[in-house]
């Protein structure tokens, strides 16, 4: 069984290597000319329905030199803090270290940790707290930020954390399976980033 | 296939990455400041009825609005 996966495995990786990433791809043609045809012929007074594809701007190709700003987008799951917004800068807490970002990046995709986003454009900084997610950064200066809660910093209770701080380290010394252990230590973790958030 | 790289401890401990994820954001929305911390949180409540089926007919549906965190199916099933 393993030698016949094995014989399988090099189609798919090869036919992976030959597609262009998805930010090189041109304009596609989204409407198609017969069903437009038809659509006018029915119902010549009113606007062909849209499709998400119509809705989809693609990407512009990389350029060759290197744009003076970055664009980012910056999506949780119930709102869109950023969209397109042209930034000179973005230091992500990516779980290998605070990652700064500027524009011709080369394309990475980075997890986040619980920590600081910042946002810097000029000399305005904008600083937010991220739970967890993805970075995503294109080689046409694109960078996609996606967290599960991101909050700006002065919403953030100093008690609250002080005190989630200290029940979770008592959490951690009483727990007896790994799952508490591994709770209680992800509680650890995010309310000491939360801490140093707020001090530093 | 099981990798051999090494892992992050709550991987370790049978979470999976949503698990841990929501773990993360549900302490966040929990150390807010007060307006943002009830906007927060309700925005994570889920409403829907539940009903156990017995002899192929569904009993009289309970409601429920939970937070995604404590929904847990099968208690609320062994609740009801």
């Amino acid at each position: 069984m393993l030698r016949r996966a094995l014989g399988l495995l090099p189609r798919p990786i090869a036919a992976a290597r030959a597609r262009s990433f998805s930010t090189d791809l041109p304009a596609a043609h989204t409407a198609d000319a017969t069903f437009m045809e038809a659509w006018n012929k029915v119902m010549p007074n009113m606007d062909p329905p849209k499709t998400p594809l119509s809705f989809m701007h693609p990407r512009p190709p990389t350029p060759s030199s290197i744009p003076p700003k970055l664009t980012v987008n910056f999506v949780l799951p119930y709102d869109s803090e950023l969209s397109t917004k042209e930034v000179d800068m973005v230091i992500v807490p990516a779980t290998t270290g605070q990652m700064g970002v500027l524009p011709g990046h080369v394309a990475t995709i980075a997890e986040l940790k619980p920590g600081v986003l910042s946002v810097h454009e000029g000399s305005e900084t904008t600083k937010y707290f991220v739970s967890s997610g993805f970075v995503f950064i294109h080689a046409n200066s694109f960078a996609d930020i996606i967290a599960v809660e991101a909050v700006p910093l002065d919403q953030i209770d100093a008690n609250l954390v002080q005190k989630g701080l200290a029940d979770f380290t008592q959490k951690l010394s009483s727990a007896t399976t790994e799952l508490e252990k591994a709770e209680a230590q992800i509680g650890i973790d995010v309310h000491s980033a939360l801490n140093s958030a707020l001090t530093g | 296939m099981a990798s051999n790289a090494a892992v992050p401890f709550w991987r370790a401990a049978g979470m999976t990455y949503i698990t841990y994820s929501n773990i993360c954001a549900n302490l966040v929305r929990n150390c807010l400041k007060e307006p943002y911390k009830t906007d927060a949180l309700s925005r994570e409540k889920v409403h829907f009825s539940i009903s156990k089926w017995t002899d192929g007919k569904p009993e009289k549906p309970s409601f429920c609005s939970v937070f995604i965190r404590s929904l847990h199916l099968p208690d609320m099933v062994a609740n009801l």
